[in-house]
């Protein structure tokens, strides 16, 4: 009995250990959405080309959607954008992956973003223009680029926080369209 | 003899100077902490205007129980980051439209996650969180009370020596003290 009470110490190391690994291991940025499995908060916002186009949550019914949130005084959107150029390109020719990508400009000027598109070209079906970020806030955004992937029902899958680049597409984001196309 | 007066007033002066730098540090801090904390609330104050302090006081709690999504370790109320002040605007308007502290903060919850909330909820992902300390005072506990016990039912055992070691002992006694009378004074 005393002898096995001599092996706590080691299992209580073990135990830190495991929670330690496991702990330190993971992303802190990198957090699920809350609103992961809820449809999208409803809006009703201008177009960014067309203010007279409205937009309201209506638009995601139908397809797949990524939703890429950005806005011209962000430098991660920069990096981001010849990737989101390329990936748009690509969509349009890849066979059987119905995914189209919106665009939300997030604070901004209307003005900044426009000519942002302009210079660096305008891989977006459509962008929402939210300028006082109030479907941000809704959608739970804390900082730009951030991508949702939201199912032909509307429905938020999934959340990106950060740069969408080709591995984060290949890895992350391509998988799992796969499979809601799969389910619908 | 001066050497050995100097030293006790040294460390005297040495005591008193220490006394010295804790009550000032402790009259400094609440101090400091004091005027920081009016400087917080008069820049508040003209951002958002509360009609009584009772109010103002309640959106300062608020706001200290709410954690940036952005800046992992801070309040919304220290935080500089835009999305703190988009938060602070939406707490104060919720305010303003007579919502609960608890409507608040789950309004806020739903949407960035329960992360922002400092107070975790009780539930299954967070029972861990609350009990362990419980549980651990509870261990705790439990293993003074074996060791007590272990340790008292040691103490009852009545003769650890036989009647020969005693008598032994005895002998062994009675001449040290023996010894110690006859010579204890030259020594």
């Amino acid at each position: 009995m005393k002898r096995s009470l001599l092996f706590i110490p080691l299992l209580l190391a073990i135990a830190l250990g495991l929670v330690l690994y496991f702990g330190l291991g993971t992303d802190k940025s990198q957090r699920p959405s809350a609103l992961v499995g809820d449809p999208v908060p409803p809006f009703n916002l201008p177009g960014l080309a067309d203010p007279g186009q409205r937009y309201t949550e209506a638009m995601f019914q139908g397809q797949i959607t990524l939703l890429n949130v950005w806005g011209t005084w962000c430098p991660a959107c920069r990096h981001e954008h010849p990737y989101l150029v390329t990936l748009a390109r690509n969509l349009a020719g890849e066979q059987g992956l119905p995914v189209r990508l919106v665009g939300m400009n997030y604070k901004d000027t209307r003005d900044a973003a426009q000519a942002w598109l302009r210079d660096l070209g305008n891989p977006y079906q459509q962008v929402v223009f939210d300028a006082d970020g109030t479907l941000g806030f809704d959608l739970g955004v804390y900082g730009a680029p951030e991508t949702f992937v939201i199912d032909a029902d509307g429905v938020i899958r999934y959340r990106h926080v950060g740069i969408v680049n080709e591995q984060v597409w290949a890895e992350t984001l391509k998988p799992l369209i796969q499979t809601l196309k799969a389910g619908s | 003899m001066t050497a050995g007066l100097a030293q006790p007033t040294g460390r005297g002066n040495g005591r008193l100077a220490l006394l010295l730098c804790l009550a000032l540090t402790a009259l400094a801090s609440p101090v400091a902490a004091a005027s920081a904390d009016a400087q917080a609330q008069a820049g508040t104050a003209d951002l958002y205007p509360f009609p009584s302090a009772a109010e103002q006081a309640r959106f300062q709690a608020l706001l200290s129980e709410l954690r940036c999504p952005m800046c992992e370790n801070q309040t919304i109320a220290d935080s500089g980051a835009p999305i703190a002040a988009d938060m602070r605007d939406r707490v104060y308007r919720m305010m303003q439209d007579g919502a609960s502290d608890d409507a608040i903060v789950t309004a806020l919850a739903q949407r960035f996650g329960d992360y922002v909330r400092y107070r975790p909820v009780f539930d299954a992902s967070t029972a861990l969180l609350w009990l362990t300390p419980i549980l651990a005072v509870l261990i705790g506990a439990v293993a003074i009370a074996l060791m007590v016990r272990q340790r008292r039912r040691a103490g009852a055992v009545p003769d650890v020596l036989t009647e020969q070691q005693r008598a032994r002992a005895d002998r062994l006694l009675t001449a040290a003290s023996a010894r110690r009378r006859s010579g204890g004074d030259g020594a």
